[in-house]
């Protein structure tokens, strides 16, 4: 055990025990205050500064090319603590050009902004990269159905994101290097 | 599994330890009877032996023998000088032997395990965020087990052919094959319909059809079950659901009267998919593609969903206490299901004896393809034998219930299940009688019926059928039934109630119904209950009925000696 | 005061007391208003925040410069709070005694309303030099009657407390009136020195006339300079006599939650809250009367301004000065000291403040025996 030393409490004056110079010092802290700058934020006017970390409304985001990068792999909906994710999985046709290696895709991605709870764990546990929460904070609706983002909102709302992610990329150029079997 | 008699066990040296196996099992087999994993990919204990995965490699070894004497060399220490073969064997061809000695934790073992690990991966897509196998991947389970952890390969990855398709339910992804070749084996072997091989070398090497055919037969998805990686997918439920998400059900098929064992895969009450479950008794790890079809029963168009009186909706009580209306103090026939559960069947029995009804029953028969589909197409005719619903075997048709209408003896019916009119019973004879009808999809006679009392699937109750070995295979509830209906052992405890006021009602829980089954059928059924059924399958003497002619032919696990079967 | 232009009639005087009387009201209200939004404000900037700056009436916000200065002071924000109050739905809960329940706010009320018609706040001089208070009723017991009916105000609150059958409640009820038997005592005898003081041989006025204290504040010493320890003790019994912080016993909203008002809310509570602000505004304006010169310049000078109408004027104007800034005092002092525990006090008050102020008491006895002569 750690060594302990009781240290003696230096008896009080008697002013300090009238507590009335104490209590004129603290006023004079209070009054000086007030003609301080004032540290607050007048909000709809003016917006607080977002840092890059920050967790706000999950959203999904598209690929530099315009591809939506969310696979629909559902690990999102699995980790969600709140269980607010709900995705249908869809499968890419095979035809469309500009999403070639593409197989899978969510056909719908619901996102209930009533049962999110901004923990990030969507965002850490994409494999694919397509989830984030970005810097939106303030989301608001008349009804329960509008606070469920759909996969069309959830989209206007990512936007794209510069990703170091080309795993689709580096499929077409072995592809076209002469990789195909 | 079996368990081997006494005699036929041998002590082997397993990682420094003696234990004793059944002679001439693999070495994987007998590592994992004494809790080892040995890891592999193109072992399956249903099919023969490849070795071409190598990923069950192993360190083998016997005592030493002086060559001259025969005498066993000791080391110094007196023990026995093992001799170990100089490189690893593969476990699932190495049959064990007395004296043999195994490494299954070897450093040599880990770097074989780690190398191979390596190979299969170097063109591995790790596809997992979108491959169904994911979640229940032999590669992902063995690569974070046993595998580097890190990735050395920073060339291209080849590509491949992503959904190339086999046949009408099966999808191959060639990138993620490792050329196991289980399917090719289970075709072969199993199914007996060799259409599938590998083509071409090296890492070209791909799997594919033979000319002119394709991967059709009715145990085709039996290759996506056997698939260790995610390459065979089942078209049906590719890219439907994540299977870490799937509540497990052990169920049982009512596709014949096989009674293959199975698990139903649901999510949130929605079916997903079934596969099936081992049972080396009764169907091995294998099950038909029609039977896995079933669960569209569930939220078919024909279903019923609302109890109905001379067309109208109502409540189900309603309509229990119009069809006992219709069924008391009458004359009656009763049609019986060999569909229905063991329970239920012996609770329409009750309904029998309480309306001292005429009962009739129908077989469905088709063919009989020898492995798991038997041309018995119901799952519980047994069933009905034992609860003494017939006493001969039941034909294709319902004639006699057409002469019994025709002569007019009955004024009212009480269907189970069954469609009359598709069973050779005229439309003019059903015109003065009286119809309940207790099912689940809608047909001519349910149609035709004054009271409609709609009921659960197998997905939606528990129960338990006899299959054409005379083998009690219980089942459970996978997903809850329609809002408002109640399970066929509830609605015909109920009329039984109803029409027998003066006995005590009947328990409508299975424990209860059987512990009525166990008083009126003791030699059967014995003090088994429900509970321990639903854990350990039981086979019943069937001898009783060895006179009949079982309609089944020998087909896996299944000898169709009459009447005896096993 | 009577004009020579108004008829000498009974119904007349009623009416015009009434009028008095109303007019007494609104200022009072219209002060215990701003009060609350002067509270938000100081507190606002104390904290190093703006305060309320949002409410402002659509017309006024047009008028270029003054509209925004005004609309950043929160001048319109009462109105607001005040509508609010009355428009809130009125929740009942069903376990209280709904007679008792009803009846505690305007018990609170009605007693801080009446204390300020005792209340003098300037005087009138007259073109024939005679000078007359101006105050609803200048009592000669004023200060006895302000003190018995300000301590009907703890009913008010000891009876929403019981009323609301709630424990919170109850405890908020039970330690107020504890709280204000307590310092009622200190009170009191804090003041009899005062009285002695003024009502020295020679001086005209009665001893317990407020106005006439007053009075003779002017031209001479404050009697907080003269008896600085009167003055403490009597602000600190007024803080506990308003329930202010220190002493917000009855709300101690951090163990209590609410204390006594816990279950009211809507109207019901604005009344309480008006009437809280109703007892600081009167605590105020009693400590400037009796402390701090009244309507009178500074201490030891004679009004500086003319004796007409103008100088009741900016008599009545500097008695609200006063006032004002001691409701500041009361503002600031609430967001520098934090609340006492209860047993504290009850201990400041039992053990401390009546000794102190029974010790004051002899002294000044003393005192003003050897400076009367008298002995």
């Amino acid at each position: 055990m750690a060594k302990t030393i009781v240290l003696e409490r230096k008896p009080l004056s008697f002013s300090e025990r009238t507590y009335l110079p104490q209590i004129a010092t603290g006023l004079k802290t209070t009054f000086s205050n007030m003609f301080k700058p004032k540290v607050t934020l007048q909000y709809p006017e003016e917006k607080p500064h977002i840092p890059n970390n920050y967790r706000g409304v999950p959203t999904l985001v598209k690929d530099p090319n315009g591809r939506e990068k969310c696979v629909s792999c559902q690990l999102c909906e699995f980790v969600c603590p709140p269980k607010a994710i709900r995705i249908t999985p869809g499968s890419v046709p095979e035809d469309q050009e500009q999403r070639e290696h593409v197989e899978k895709a969510p056909q719908e991605f619901e996102i209930n902004m009533l049962r999110c709870i901004y923990c990030g764990y969507c965002q850490e546990v994409c494999p694919e990269e397509a989830i984030f929460l970005q810097d939106q904070y303030s989301s608001s609706g008349y009804s329960r159905e509008e606070m469920i983002n759909n996969k069309q909102k959830l989209y206007e709302l990512g936007g794209t994101l510069p990703d170091r992610h080309y795993k689709w990329d580096k499929k077409k150029q072995a592809e076209v290097h002469g990789n195909t079997h | 599994m079996i368990s081997p008699s006494k005699e036929d066990l041998v002590t082997i040296t397993l990682n420094g330890v003696e234990v004793e196996v059944p002679n001439g099992i693999n070495a994987v087999e007998a590592a994992a009877l004494h809790g080892k994993e040995v890891p592999h990919y193109c072992y399956h204990p249903k099919l023969s032996v490849a070795g071409n995965c190598r990923m069950c490699l192993v360190e083998m070894g016997t005592p030493m023998r002086d060559r001259s004497t025969g005498e066993a060399i000791l080391e110094d220490d007196g023990s026995p000088k093992i001799g170990w073969v100089p490189k690893p064997v593969i476990g699932c061809a190495t049959n064990v032997s007395a004296g043999m000695h195994l490494r299954t934790e070897s450093d040599l073992v880990t770097e074989c395990r780690e190398g191979i690990m390596e190979f299969l991966l170097v063109n591995h897509p790790l596809d997992c965020p979108i491959c169904d196998q994911a979640g229940e991947c032999r590669l992902q389970e063995f690569a974070t087990d046993y595998g580097r952890g890190f990735s050395r390969y920073i060339e291209r990855k080849n590509v491949k052919p992503k959904r190339t398709r086999l046949g009408p339910r099966v999808t191959l992804d060639d990138e993620r094959c490792i050329l196991c070749s289980r399917c090719i084996r289970f075709s072969q072997e199993v199914a007996k319909d060799d259409v599938l091989g590998f083509v071409d070398r090296g890492s070209f090497s791909t799997l594919t059809c033979f000319p002119g055919k394709e991967l059709s037969n009715n145990y085709s998805l039996n290759t996506v079950d056997i698939c260790p990686v995610g390459a065979l997918t089942s078209t049906d439920f590719r890219f439907k659901m994540r299977v870490w998400f799937l509540k497990e059900t052990k169920s049982i098929c009512t596709e014949s009267s096989t009674g293959c064992n199975t698990i139903i895969s649901s999510r949130e009450g929605v079916i997903q998919r079934i596969t099936p479950r081992r049972n080396d008794l009764v169907n091995d790890t294998w099950m038909t593609d029609s039977g896995r079809e079933i669960y569209k029963l569930v939220k078919a168009e024909n279903r019923i969903l609302r109890p109905s009186v001379d067309g109208k909706d109502l409540p189900l009580s309603e309509g229990i206490s119009s069809a006992v209306r219709i069924l008391k103090d009458r004359k009656v026939g009763v049609v019986a299901s060999c569909k229905s559960t063991l329970e239920e069947q012996f609770l329409t029995k009750l309904v029998i004896d309480a309306t001292n009804a005429q009962v009739y029953i129908r077989g469905h028969f088709g063919e009989d393809d020898g492995i798991l589909l038997s041309a018995d197409r119901t799952p519980n005719l047994r069933g009905a034998l034992i609860n003494g619903l017939t006493d001969s075997y039941p034909e294709d048709h319902l004639n006699g219930l057409n002469e019994a209408l025709a002569s007019g003896e009955l004024e009212s019916l009480f269907v189970i299940d069954e469609d009359l009119l598709a069973s050779g019973v005229d439309q003019e004879n059903l015109k003065d009688v009286d119809i309940v009808f207790l099912g689940t999809h809608s047909h001519a006679t349910s149609n035709m019926a004054r009271v409609v009392l709609p009921s659960f699937t197998v997905f939606e109750k528990e129960g338990s059928f006899i299959n054409k070995s005379f083998i009690v295979q219980a089942f459970e509830q996978a997903i809850p039934g329609p809002v408002g209906l109640s399970s066929q052992v509830e609605i015909l405890s109920q009329i039984i109630n109803h029409l027998r006021v003066d006995s005590d009602p009947l328990d409508a829980k299975l424990d209860g119904v059987w512990k009525s089954m166990g008083e009126v059928l003791p030699d059967l059924m014995g003090d088994c209950d429900f509970r321990s059924l639903v854990k350990a399958p039981f086979q019943i003497d069937g001898s009783k009925w060895s006179h009949l002619d079982f309609v089944e032919k020998n087909a896996l696990n299944f000898e169709s000696v009459k009447g005896v079967q096993v | 005061m009577t004009f020579d232009w108004m008829p000498d009639t009974l119904w007349f005087s009623v009416l015009l007391k009434v009028f008095y009387a109303l007019m007494m009201i609104g200022a009072v209200m219209t002060m215990a208003g701003y009060s609350v939004l002067a509270e938000r404000k100081v507190s606002a900037w104390m904290q190093g925040r703006v305060g309320p700056n949002r409410t402002v009436l659509p017309f006024v916000e047009s008028i270029p410069f003054f509209g925004p200065f005004l609309k950043g002071l929160g001048i319109f924000q009462p109105l607001a709070d005040g509508l609010k109050f009355l428009f809130k739905e009125e929740i009942v809960p069903g376990h209280v005694n709904k007679f008792y329940y009803y009846l505690a706010p305007l018990v609170a009320l009605v007693p801080a309303l009446t204390t300020m018609t005792v209340l003098p706040f300037g005087q009138i001089y007259w073109e024939d030099g005679s000078v007359t208070t101006l105050a609803l009723a200048d009592l000669e017991v004023g200060i006895l009657f302000v003190f018995a009916v300000s301590s009907l105000g703890v009913y008010g609150i000891a009876l929403a407390g019981w009323s609301s059958n709630n424990k919170y409640s109850f405890l908020g009820g039970i330690r107020s009136s504890a709280q204000m038997i307590s310092y009622e005592l200190a009170m009191g005898l804090s003041l009899l020195p005062v009285f002695l003081w003024v009502a020295a041989p020679g001086v005209s006025s009665s001893g317990l006339s407020i106005s006439g204290i007053a009075n003779a504040q002017e031209g001479a010493a404050w009697l907080f300079i003269v008896q600085p320890l009167s003055a403490l003790i009597f602000l600190i019994a007024l803080f506990a006599e308003t329930n202010r912080l220190p002493f917000d016993m009855p709300e101690s909203e951090t163990d209590l939650v609410g204390g006594f008002h816990t279950e009211y809310g809507s109207f019901k509570f604005g009344i309480f809250f008006v009437a809280e602000y109703a007892h600081i505004v009167i605590g105020s304006a009693l400590f400037t009367l009796l402390f701090l010169g009244g309507w009178h310049f500074l201490p030891f000078m004679n009004d500086p301004w003319p004796e007409n109408w103008i100088g009741s004027l900016i008599g009545v104007g500097w008695f609200l000065c006063k006032t004002i800034f001691l409701i500041f005092f009361f503002i600031w002092i609430r967001w520098t000291l934090p609340r006492f525990r209860y047993d504290q006090v009850m201990h400041l008050g039992w053990t401390k403040l009546l000794p102190i102020a029974l010790a004051n008491l002899i002294v000044y006895i003393v005192i003003v025996t050897i400076l009367d002569g008298s002995f």
